[in-house]
């Protein structure tokens, strides 16, 4: 397949892929993702394996298509999913149920761990869970009902509930702090969270100035706690610092429909990757003033580009952060169309170390082994 | 009349159609009365009351004629083959006709390879099989085109691609112990032999010849017989009058040692010997080696005819169909779509495979790329569109009714200029919205095809959901995306009945941040407004409330019946050091307040009075 993708056909509408995550010892490549499927009378979990580090005995040279490990039913449209820890992960239901279920990787099967029917919901409906995010055993999630939900996994009821956070749809959530949430709602506003407070309301309140576009994804800097990127039904593509207020640093047009998800790259956070309804995935790459020139080596698609010095592993640590730069034109953001032609949207991408997975409407999920970070 | 009743109940999985020939809409059948709707892509069937036979619940059927898009593999046949589809249609208009055909030719063995793939998967291959056939033949006699010499080449790649047994069988032969003694042996140099696999044909004979010392010679002239039959060269310098006379030169050769009876001790070779030369009764022989007549056809071209003309195949076909297959058995589906094919006639092909067929996939798309490739006359139907529109838009009508793959439908009723769009109009508004993810791709769709009558619908649909959950927030995201005045004002009485009721503003944290979608409509800016009356008034910053009051006052957005509320809210600035406090569950309060109301204007306008009179000291 060009460009270092494989793909593979899976006969069901892909709305989330997530990496397991590795062990930040090891220097292991990633080599499991879950799936979720939505959109289907039937829709499921998978779990995948690409064969990396020799799990599967494949030929040196053959890219890696990926294989089915096993699957489990899932009611409703899967509309998050996260990893918990190494075995479980935790999804967020359009019947509103959050769910986790457990991989047990001896036996390739998956079981129901612990499930919350109706976290979400309306006095006489159900209200789809939107997003959920975890910092084991914490589990934070949030739905169309613009409630705000705290689990413990293995515990039966509910930690906390901020009812009413929100009039609107609030469409994704991230941690800033251990403590601190931040949620993107479906009029354009960010709101953060501080647990440690009784009260429920939102600590802080950010949105731009225009338009109230809805935002749909949202994703911290991996070192920075301050700086957070979101991306919406614009296709903008806007990064904060929460710490300085009402204007985003940087607002960048990214795509020509609504922008489904944004994720820093987790060890190189000068990567950033997003992925939109209009089929295309963009990777973007920033070079901060404190290193060394870096030159590039053709034209806009050629996603090769080197650096002359090594950056520590961490990302820049310049005190301006080169994503607050806010200028595009001054040739210090590089952007690349990583897949091959156009498809149907692309609902979901994760990056791990220099893997990458993505789903599509078109029922292909495509994972790339050699992406240039 | 006559009914063929098969219908299909989803939980039992028994599959029956029904053929419907009738005109009225009530049909028995074992003592039920049963009446129909037809759906989209299915048909209704329900009893009615007018039961023949009491006994039994009544049930409704649902009769689906197109069970294949429910299968997991198939689904990815129709994704794959989207992706070739929306890829065709793109390939540039300013290139000639002549230049595209490599790309026209690479385009339709993409299409027959993800059908080879989903082959593979698929246990029940025998439709798959046929179709890829078909296709393949098409793809030689109608895109590749090819002329004399090559086509006979094309043909028996064809042919060999889809009679793979003789591979298998070979493989078991050679894996034997003594190979050359197998009772299959024969049958795999014949086999060799009659698909033009003339090199294989001598590896095998080589094993025998090594059995039987004595009848060397024999086997030596065979071998140089196969050794020497020539085969066209396309991209070489000879040309087909060349290639002709050399091959009839070595014909003759072969009937000469025939006419000697060199082979006449050995019946194999004897065999052999006669099917070089063609003898047609030899041929037919070798029926259950051959089996199909088009085997015997591509055979018997390539022994008597190797340079046969397009033009030409039609006689042979008709006259290989006949003799292989007897009197008692009748042509298949299959053969008449083969043989309207050799007779290269694209629209009886399509109609063959269109009733043969019970999804349209196939006859959609190869249509489809005929079109791209000009060879079918555009012949207007009654109903407006040409072939290939009317068989896309049956194949993307039947994909709508799928719960998920209505998102590859859009992209084909995009491809059909004349009535793609009603269609894709009607059939947006039926998909169901679960979920905002889903209403927003929906609305997407819409949005880019500039439909905005459906974009209101499905707002406004979404924005009712919401009022109805009370997520007010959710309703006027909703009514800004679908620029729906009427609905924002709907959302802002209802804040300002709240308010009446309760005193104080709901959802605070959306009414601060209206922003620019304030002036969606009058109420809504007037409510934004308001509310900044409030915070005002609320940061004692009294001068400017009082400002921004009389202008809402003035401005005449206030609705009627909050006229009211604006000037009891102007009492407390109007009484600055007295702050009344109304109770709402007064009777009087109407009356009350008007009587305030008048107290606190006269005190107002004495001391302004005074205050204009007063001389500054």
């Amino acid at each position: 397949c060009a460009n270092g993708f494989a793909d593979e056909y899976v006969s069901q509408k892909i709305s989330k892929t997530r990496w397991r995550p590795v062990s930040h010892s090891s220097l292991q490549q990633p080599d499991i993702f879950a799936t979720g499927s939505w959109d289907n009378e039937d829709n499921k979990i998978s779990f995948w394996s690409i064969g990396n580090n020799g799990t599967t005995g494949m030929d040196d040279g053959f890219e890696g298509d990926p294989q089915l490990l096993c699957e489990h039913k899932h009611d409703g449209d899967v509309l998050d999913l996260q990893f918990l820890d190494q075995d479980r992960i935790v999804t967020a239901s359009s019947t509103g149920a959050v769910t986790i279920f457990r991989h047990h990787q001896n036996s390739q099967t998956i079981s129901v761990s612990q499930s919350w029917a109706r976290a979400h919901r309306y006095p006489c409906d159900n209200a789809p869970c939107t997003g959920v995010v975890c910092s084991s055993p914490e589990i934070v999630t949030v739905g169309e009902d613009g409630r705000i939900i705290v689990f413990r996994a293995d515990q039966e009821g509910v930690v906390r509930v901020i009812e009413n956070a929100d009039s609107s749809t609030i469409h994704a959530v991230t941690y800033l702090r251990t403590s601190e949430i931040l949620t993107v709602n479906s009029i354009g506003q960010l709101k953060l969270f501080d647990f440690r407070q009784q009260s429920n309301s939102p600590s802080q309140i950010l949105s731009l100035s225009g338009d109230r576009v809805p935002l749909h994804c949202v994703d911290r800097h991996p070192n920075q706690q301050h700086i957070v990127a979101t991306g919406g039904q614009d296709g903008m593509l806007c990064v904060w610092d929460v710490r300085q207020g009402n204007t985003p640093f940087s607002l960048m047009e990214a795509h020509s429909a609504e922008m489904w998800e944004v994720h820093f790259h987790p060890s190189n956070p000068d990567h950033l990757f997003t992925c939109s309804e209009d089929g295309s995935l963009l990777h973007w790459e920033t070079s901060s003033p404190s290193d060394m020139p870096s030159f590039l080596q053709g034209g806009r698609n050629n996603s090769m580009i080197s650096r002359s010095a090594m950056a520590p592993a961490g990302g820049n640590q310049s005190l301006i952060n080169a994503w607050l730069s806010g200028d595009s034109s001054k040739g210090r953001l590089e952007t690349t169309h990583m897949l091959p032609s156009q498809t149907l949207s692309v609902n979901s991408l994760d990056v791990l170390g220099q893997c990458l997975v993505c789903g599509t409407d078109g029922e292909a999920i495509f994972v790339n082994r050699q992406v240039p970070v | 009349m006559c009914m063929l009743c098969l219908y299909m109940d989803k939980k039992k999985k028994t599959t029956i159609t029904i053929c419907l020939l009738l005109m009225s809409s009530f049909l028995y059948i074992a003592g039920t009365h049963l009446g129909f709707a037809w759906g989209p892509g299915d048909i209704l069937v329900y009893e009615t009351l007018y039961k023949a036979s009491g006994s039994g619940c009544p049930c409704i059927h649902e009769v689906r004629k197109d069970e294949d898009i429910y299968s997991p593999i198939l689904r990815k046949l129709f994704n794959e083959s989207h992706h070739i589809f929306v890829g065709l249609q793109t390939i540039g208009e300013d290139l000639p006709s002549k230049n595209k055909k490599p790309q026209f030719v690479s385009i339709s063995k993409n299409y027959r390879s993800v059908i080879r793939a989903c082959m593979e998967e698929l246990q029940q291959v025998s439709i798959l099989l046929a179709i890829e056939l078909i296709w393949n033949l098409c793809e030689v006699l109608f895109i590749d085109a090819a002329p004399a010499g090559s086509l006979l080449l094309h043909l028996l790649d064809w042919v060999r691609l889809h009679k793979a047994d003789v591979d298998e069988k070979a493989r078991e032969v050679l894996q034997s112990e003594s190979p050359a003694e197998h009772h299959d042996y024969w049958n795999v140099v014949v086999s060799y032999v009659l698909q033009g696999r003339l090199e294989e044909a001598r590896q095998m004979l080589v094993k025998q010849a090594t059995l039987q010392p004595a009848a060397r010679s024999m086997y030596k002239l065979m071998d140089t017989l196969l050794s020497k039959m020539p085969f066209y060269n396309p991209g070489g310098t000879q040309t087909l009058t060349e290639f002709d006379v050399k091959w009839r030169h070595w014909h003759e050769e072969v009937d000469r040692c025939l006419q000697d009876n060199s082979f006449a001790s050995n019946k194999h070779l004897e065999v052999i010997c006669k099917i070089l030369v063609g003898d047609e009764d030899t041929l037919l022989e070798h029926k259950d080696l051959l089996s199909t007549w088009y085997h015997f056809l591509v055979t018997r071209l390539l022994f008597c005819h190797p340079t046969v003309k397009p033009t030409e195949l039609h006689y042979y076909a008709q006259s290989c169909l006949t003799m292989f297959l007897d009197s008692r058995s009748v042509p298949e589906p299959l053969d008449s779509i083969l043989l309207a094919a050799f007779e290269f006639d694209i629209h009886q092909v399509i109609k063959d495979c269109s009733i043969a067929l019970n999804n349209w996939w196939f006859v959609a798309h190869l249509t489809d790329l005929l079109d791209h490739c000009k060879l079918l006359q555009s012949h207007n139907l009654h109903f407006g569109s040409n072939l290939r529109e009317f068989l896309l838009l049956e194949y993307a009508s039947g994909l709508f009714t799928h719960h998920s793959l209505w998102q590859l439908a859009v992209d084909y009723f995009d491809h059909c200029p004349e009535f793609g769009r009603v269609y894709l109009e009607l059939q947006i508004e039926r998909v169901p919205l679960d979920t905002e993810r889903k209403a927003l791709k929906v609305l997407r769709i819409c949005e880019q095809r500039q439909m905005s009558e459906q974009v209101r619908s499905i707002c406004k649909i979404m924005a009712m959901r919401a009022l109805r959950n009370n997520r007010l927030g959710s309703a006027l995201s909703w009514s800004i995306r679908a620029k729906d005045a009427a609905f924002a004002t709907l959302i802002s009485e209802k804040f300002l009945q709240d308010y009446c009721a309760r005193g104080t503003f709901s959802d605070l944290d959306l009414i601060d941040n209206l922003g620019p979608a304030m002036l969606l409509s009058d109420r809504l800016t007037f409510l934004g407004k308001y509310r900044e009356f409030h915070k005002l008034y609320g940061e004692k910053r009294s001068g400017e409330a009082a400002k921004l009051l009389l202008s809402l006052m003035t401005a005449k957005i206030a609705p009627r019946s909050f006229w009211m509320t604006l000037l009891t809210d102007a009492l407390p600035l109007l009484e600055q050091k007295e702050v009344v406090h109304l109770s709402f569950q007064d009777e009087d309060t109407e009356l009350t307040k008007v009587e305030l109301l008048r107290l606190a204007l006269a005190r107002n306008l004495a001391r302004a009075i005074v205050k204009e009179g007063t001389v500054e000291a």
